[in-house]
């Protein structure tokens, strides 16, 4: 993957870059020791690395703003990062930026149950939302797989996802207000604890920036009282196929499910090896989940297993008490890890409309006979968002390269389906020069515009989600 | 001008001169047209893609929202955020348009729960100011691919450029639905009812306040729907009603469209603010009828058409509290002297500003309400 040429002109101006940061920052804010640096010099994407100028670690909004002004007046890049967990390399620095991390700032500063909304300041971790407001029958919708370790902030620049998002939509849709840093250092709130401002719809577009407009401090996200109870139900199935269709049954039956998971045949094998889950060996299996009170539950779970009855399971398990609904969910759970323990692998994100999935899974397993290596399915099947595992050996030349090639044919065939290349981990590096495939240069313009008016010189995380090509002009300025 | 297509309109918008007004199935106000050439969108028209498996629908702009709701409807489905007719309360007629519904991110009390607009929308094609066909989203509901512009566009009321295409995530249509109601509460007591509603896990789907009288409704299957509107009643404690089907249905048609206040005289305010500010609201319009939505957060208020309108008192309560003001109805000599959208920040107008300038340099769209 190219990245643009590190600023010699900067890099030599690293000394008197330290010491106006250290100007605003506390000593053991300002890290730029060479060896200290590393330790920021990539993100979940790790097959790229690269370490930065410098780093900071403020503690307030005020502090950002301190620094952004700064950087802006030196004309110095800056990374924004959460905790890391990116595997779009959306956090990836240059060696000629600041990354400016915000995982001190990990506060909460308000939770208001009454008007169900929580404020936090942005470093602080998924799964610790949830933990600041569950002991009082409250949970933060999105979860993400990283959720133990992924920050807001990083949540909020990915619109990442989660397994329940069928029912409660991705972070966009959860996500009341923000506190904006802007590169210049000007301070802005964007929304709150009321609902739809009236004019443009500034965060909206704010989410899913990946940090190219500005640096969120603070987050006014929705909270959401706990349902009652939820319940799993298994299904295996001869194809791929009969498994989608089941998928389109029950949701056109007019049940909506928190979340419908998918996994093919080489994932089952490597999760039932790994996680001894006691997964059925079969071509497809489904996870259907679905909540509510004991009596809600078998109302829906009965209709979903008539449905799938229809379809001529292979096997049909219903989770009778927590025990079983965790093995079932256990194998799941353990799919990425089961396919690690494998070989290296890269996971891909793309969405196609549902009712591609019989087809796009055909197509992938011909690529992977075509390219030898193997791969494996386990994905969001609800909403069409995939995650194809491809394996790889890191340690053998030309495997990794390899490995992208076949990554990119399967995203161009997501878009070609009608579906798009990132469903929830976001471009960052990783599917930028794919961008060409899934719009025209006139569709990434207008999206570009977006950021001349956020950050007109383009300093925010310049190197990422545009074609380098694309972008050059605007980051010469 | 009224364009067959995409192309020919992109065309009509290159070779405009002057500011175009655009105009969709034309719900126009009654009385002068606003300045500015005619643009219609009516003539595009068409459902182009239902997937009733997918829970998606993709429809060109000017598409009647009748039909888009008679097609959900055949397929058990329809538009999860429950769009508002606001055609009695600001006086107008014609035909709503899909593109215009996005237009103006038009949503109505299931917004709580199942999102504004904005949050169902997943794809739109739109022209902007210098005749660009531009594309973003798609017909996934999930995807990260690029900016989110499709979330800019909804709620942009046609300033940043006019919409071709409009693409949905859409929901099932619930078998069953069920309102719990009281009367004879003050706004402190309402708004703590709806908000203990609001927090329980009985996932309702309407909290209002009209009248004195709390409506709190649940949607789903029929067991469910059921199970739930008794949870709920114990919980609260006694006093309340169930309305159960059509009867339940015709209680939220009068919030969404505002119904109590049409063929009233008077100016015609939209707020929204945290819930539990609403009683607070409430105190300063003395005067007013009100009508509360989305728990407390939405305040719909009729006051007299004189004067400012009341603006400087509730902007001022406004600006201590967080919250928004919009003047949806008024006479032209109130609107003279107070700004109907609620004034933004400096640090927020000036990227507004910035927005509108490069989506359409020439200015064609100021001319929006
Ligand atoms: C094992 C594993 C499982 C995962 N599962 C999921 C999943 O299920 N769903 C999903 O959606 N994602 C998933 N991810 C991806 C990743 O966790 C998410 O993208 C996450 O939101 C990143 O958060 P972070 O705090 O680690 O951000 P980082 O990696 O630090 O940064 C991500 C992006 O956010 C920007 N950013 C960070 N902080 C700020 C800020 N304060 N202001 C502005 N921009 C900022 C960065 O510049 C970068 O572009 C997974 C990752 C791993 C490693």
């Amino acid at each position: 993957m190219e990245m643009p040429k590190i600023d010699a002109a900067i890099v030599a101006r690293k000394p008197a870059i330290v010491a106006a940061l250290q100007e605003v920052l506390p000593p053991d804010a300002v890290i730029f020791d060479e060896a200290e640096v590393r330790a920021y010099e990539c993100d979940a994407l790790t097959a790229y690395r690269c370490p930065p100028l410098a780093a900071v670690l403020p503690r307030s909004t005020a502090e950002v703003s301190a620094v952004l002004r700064i950087c802006h007046q030196m004309g110095v890049p800056v990374v924004p990062r959460g905790a890391g967990t990116s595997l779009a390399g959306g956090a990836l620095p240059t060696g000629d930026c600041v990354i400016l991390g915000v995982a001190r700032m990990n506060a909460v500063l308000e939770t208001d149950y009454p008007n169900r909304f929580i404020r936090v300041q942005s470093g602080r971790t998924n799964l610790s939302v949830t933990g600041a407001v569950e002991a009082d029958g409250f949970f933060y919708a999105p979860d993400p797989s990283s959720q133990l370790a992924c920050a807001i902030a990083g949540n909020i620049a990915m619109n990442s996802g989660g397994a329940h998002c069928l029912k409660y939509g991705v972070t966009t849709n959860n996500l009341l207000g923000v506190t904006l840093v802007q590169m210049d250092g000007t301070v802005l709130e964007i929304g709150g604890a009321h609902l739809d401002a009236p004019g443009l719809d500034l965060l909206g577009v704010i989410c899913g920036s990946e940090g190219q407009l500005g640096v969120v401090t603070e987050a006014v996200l929705r909270i959401l009282p706990k349902p009652e109870g939820a319940r799993p139900v298994l299904m295996g199935f001869d194809s791929n196929e009969v498994a989608g269709e089941c998928v389109s049954d029950i949701i056109k039956a007019g049940i909506l499910p928190v979340a419908i998971e998918f996994m093919d045949r080489p994932c089952i094998e490597a999760t039932e090896a790994f996680a001894k889950a006691g997964y059925p060996m079969c071509e497809a299996l489904l996870i259907v989940e679905v909540e509510g009170s004991k009596a809600e539950i078998d109302e829906q779970l009965a209709l979903i297993i008539e449905i799938a009855k229809r379809h001529n399971p292979v096997e049909l398990r219903e989770a009778a008490d927590e025990d079983q609904a965790k093995r079932i969910w256990l194998g799941r759970k353990s799919a990425f890890g089961a396919m690690g323990q494998i070989n290296d692998y890269m996971c891909l994100d793309g969405t196609i409309p549902v009712s591609s999935l019989p087809y796009v899974l055909r197509r992938i397993g011909e690529m992977s006979r075509e390219y030898g290596l193997a791969v494996g399915n386990v994905f969001h099947a609800g909403d069409g968002n995939m995650h194809p595992l491809i394996l790889f050996d890191a340690n053998k030349p030309g495997d990794l390269e390899l490995c992208e090639a076949f990554g990119a044919d399967v995203l161009k065939l997501c878009v070609e389906v009608g579906g798009c290349l990132t469903g929830e981990h976001g471009v960052g590096i990783e599917k930028r020069d794919l961008m060409k495939v899934q719009f025209a240069l006139e569709d990434m313009e207008a999206q570009m515009w977006v950021k001349d008016v956020f950050d007109p010189k383009w300093l925010l995380n310049p190197a990422k989600v545009f074609p380098l090509d694309v972008t050059a002009s605007r980051r010469a300025l | 001008m009224k364009p067959a297509n995409e192309l020919e309109l992109a065309e009509a918008i290159r070779a405009a001169t002057g500011p175009v007004r655009i105009v969709g199935g034309g719900t126009r106000r009654v009385g002068p047209p606003p300045a500015g050439a005619l643009l219609e969108t009516g003539g595009l028209a068409g459902i182009s893609l239902y997937e009733p498996g997918a829970l998606t629908l993709v429809a060109a702009a000017g598409t009647p929202l009748a039909e888009v709701e008679a097609v959900l409807a055949e397929g058990g489905q329809r538009l999860p955020f429950e769009v508002p007719d606001l055609r009695g309360l600001l006086g107008r007629e014609g035909v709503s348009t899909i593109g215009g519904v996005v237009a103006a991110n038009a949503s109505g009390p299931r917004r709580i729960q199942a999102g504004a607009c904005r949050d169902s929308l997943i794809g739109v094609r739109f022209v902007d100011g210098a005749g660009t066909i531009v594309k973003n989203g798609g017909r996934v509901m999930k995807n990260v691919t690029g900016y989110d512009l499709v979330k800019l566009m909804a709620g942009s009321c046609g300033t940043l450029g006019v919409l071709t295409e409009v693409a949905f995530k859409v929901l099932p249509r619930p078998e069953a639905e069920a309102t719990l109601t009281r009367g004879g509460l003050d706004p402190v007591a309402a708004v703590a009812a709806m908000s203990q509603a609001l927090g329980s896990p009985f996932e309702v789907t309407g909290a209002a306040y009209v009248a004195g009288q709390v409506r709190l409704r649940m949607e789903g299957m029929a067991g469910s729907v059921a199970y739930r509107q008794g949870a709920l009643a114990k919980l609260l404690g006694a006093g309340w009603d169930v309305v159960e089907a059509a009867q339940s249905a015709a209680l939220w048609q009068e919030i969404r469209d505002v119904t109590p206040f049409v063929g009233q005289p008077g100016a015609v305010w939209r707020l929204s603010v945290k819930p539990s500010d609403m009683p607070q609201v409430l105190a300063l319009l003395t005067e007013a009828q009100t009508l509360c939505d989305w728990g407390g957060g939405l305040i719909w208020a009729r006051v007299p058409d004189a004067g400012d309108a009341q603006a400087a008192s509730l902007r001022g309560l406004l600006a201590q509290i967080g919250g928004h003001a919009s003047l949806l109805r008024a006479s032209a000599e109130v609107l003279a002297t107070v700004p109907a959208l609620h004034p933004e920040a400096p640090g927020v107008a000036a990227l507004t500003r910035g927005l509108r300038a490069k989506f359409d340099p020439r200015g064609l769209f100021s001319a929006q309400e």
